[in-house]
């Protein structure tokens, strides 16, 4: 009984001098910092949870060796031909998809007590979606270098040299960081993340084979290059294909930019608005 | 005298519906600067509902709130840079360990790299959690994770802190522990406003009491007010021999002149008492009728007592 006591009044005493060790308050954090402390928060999960890597590592293997194998000899009369054709586009491919995580991974996310702790503090409101957007570019790089060195192995060579590739993979990033903004929306509007998953799925599967990933458009009824043409993921994959080669075309960049602003414009605050009134 | 007083949280006719329940029905509360505030309610009464409107978590559907000067729905951001909620479910990353969780909320608040480190190593040793630290929040206890969470709520001192139900499934030792941090809390300086449905808890910490129900308050006042609402006091009286009881409870009811509560103890008794004078008749009464007692005491009346005749229905009646 005694000691039990006293550890309790240990506490007391401990609690009320480390209230008194703050020194004066620090300044209130800028949006960037606090946004990166939120990507620093997804880094340290995937540190102890390390599984979360699975879908960025093998993803992308699994796509471009199946593709490069399937189609090769049909489209281009042999891998390695197709393979400088397919590559840019596989890249693409695979990390669009990969951007669907985003938003089950945070409709998990919020459900946790924590969120109720990030809301109630004095920060910029977007930050921990920011954040979370952030750590996932972390997660995008890693699958973008696997399929660049895969590709390598596999024969391809970018005319564009290590300034081509390296703003492709700066494009395509920001593509990502962008369209999931979309993700971002429905991981609030969706009660499940089977919900979210199977939404993202309907709207990612056309977006990516409807395009000129696979093959060239030429071919396709007037309908669908219709799509295609329209389709943001074509001109994305247009400006990285001529990134790559070291022959883009400003105006294609210009579009990509465009659609980039637009998804953040749009959906940027319809999720902060359902982030707000989420209960 | 009670325009003087600055008032940390005030709220008139505070609603929130979802769908057809109304969660918190026009709520009204006045929570003086200082000390401890209970809010006091069975599970559903609307205790969590209304501290999330006022860490501005929830929109108000209806009436108006201010906390520490500040109205929730116009300057939410004020009330949050002076408030920390410490939630029913700890307000922690799992997946993180104690040390990181610190770190994480400490750059938030804006300390640097350096300084987030040493407030979180200074908060995990007073909150006995530094051979803790490196473990996954997971794998906490948790008495553990409550003190965590509260460790994260001081890591910049708050002027005001909202706990709900700090102590709900936590053993007596652990209890104990956060009932000292709420006391070394407001020894500090910080307003404290607790949910909690144990009685006793409200009891222990707090200064005033809301006591609601179906999201209204159905009373309110200090602890003391409250029981002596209820009646003056509470006599409980246990006779030697249970055959007795009857004679006993007959002769209580004409010397007190109020009824007499037979309990499910065979051999006891009790009665509420408005006027202490006549209880110091009771006992030569019964010694003169040759009824042995083996208990005679006067008691406050608890605040269980003060619920049931508040509601018309034990709070017991919630938890089954």
């Amino acid at each position: 009984m005694t000691s039990t006591t006293d550890r309790t009044t240990d506490t007391a005493t401990a609690v009320a001098d480390v209230l008194k060790m703050p020194g004066p308050r620090p300044a209130r954090p800028t949006a960037w910092s606090t946004s990166l402390s939120f990507g620093w928060r997804a880094l340290l999960k995937i540190k102890h949870v390390p599984e979360q890597l699975f879908d960025v590592t093998m993803f992308p293997i699994m796509f471009t060796l199946m593709f490069t194998y399937l189609f090769g000899g049909a489209l281009a009369g042999s891998t390695s031909a197709y393979v400088q054709f397919l590559l840019p586009g596989i890249l693409v491919q695979t990390v669009v998809m990969i951007t669907m995580y985003t938003g089950l991974t945070l409709n998990k996310d919020i459900e946790k007590g924590v969120f109720d702790r990030f809301r109630s503090l004095p920060i910029w409101r977007p930050s921990p979606l920011v954040g979370a957007l952030l750590g996932d570019v972390v997660r995008y790089t890693i699958a973008s270098i696997i399929v660049l060195l895969l590709g390598l192995v596999l024969g391809f060579r970018p005319d564009g040299g290590l300034v081509g590739v390296v703003a492709s993979i700066g494009l395509l990033l920001l593509f990502s960081f962008s369209l999931s903004w979309i993700w971002t929306m429905f991981a609030m509007l969706m009660r499940t993340e089977q919900a979210v998953m199977g939404v993202s799925m309907f709207i990612l599967f056309p977006l990516t084979f409807a395009s000129n990933i696979f093959v060239d458009p030429a071919t396709m009824p007037g309908w669908l290059q219709a799509f295609v043409g329209v389709n943001p993921i074509s001109k994305l994959v247009t400006s990285i294909r001529g990134l790559m080669a070291g022959t883009v075309e400003m105006a294609d960049l210009a579009i990509v930019f465009g659609w980039c602003a637009g998804f953040v414009v749009i959906f940027g605050p319809l999720t902060m608005r359902l982030y707000n009134r989420k209960s | 005298m009670l325009t003087a007083t600055k008032l940390a949280i005030e709220t008139t006719g505070l609603v929130k519906t979802f769908g057809s329940t109304h969660a918190v029905d026009g709520l009204d509360l006045a929570v003086p600067l200082g000390g401890v505030y209970g809010v006091l309610g069975p599970n559903g009464a609307g205790k969590t509902t209304a501290i999330r409107m006022l860490a501005t978590l929830l929109p108000l559907d209806g009436g108006t709130a201010t906390v520490l000067g500040h109205d929730v729905a116009s300057e939410p951001d004020a009330v949050r840079s002076k408030v920390s909620l410490t939630g029913q479910f700890a307000s922690l990353d799992e997946d993180l360990t104690g040390s990181e969780n610190l770190l994480l909320l400490g750059r938030l608040y804006g300390y640097s790299r350096a300084a987030a480190r040493t407030r979180s190593e200074q908060l995990l040793t007073a909150f006995g959690l530094d051979e803790a630290g490196n473990r996954q929040v997971k794998n906490y206890s948790g008495g553990m994770r409550r003190r965590l969470d509260i460790a994260a709520s001081i890591i910049v001192t708050p002027e005001m802190i909202f706990l709900d139900e700090p102590t709900t499934g936590l053993d007596p030792r652990s209890r104990n522990q956060v009932w000292e941090i709420v006391r070394a809390l407001v020894a500090g300086g910080t307003t404290v406003l607790l949910t909690t449905q144990y009685l006793d808890e409200a009891d222990q910490l707090a200064d005033r009491v809301a006591v609601i129900d179906h999201g209204k308050v159905i009373a309110e006042g200090t602890t003391g007010e409250l029981k002596a609402s209820v009646g003056s006091g509470a006599l409980h009286v246990r006779v030697t021999d249970i055959a007795t009881r009857p004679a006993a409870a007959a002769l209580l009811r004409d010397v007190l002149e109020v009824p007499i509560v037979e309990e499910a103890d065979p051999a006891a008794l009790t009665a509420r008492i408005d006027d202490p004078a006549r209880v110091a008749r009771a006992l030569p009464a019964l010694d003169d009728a040759g009824i042995a007692v083996s208990t005679f005491a006067l008691g406050q009346p608890s605040l269980d007592e003060v619920f049931l005749s508040l509601t018309g229905r034990p709070t017991e009646e919630h938890a089954s």
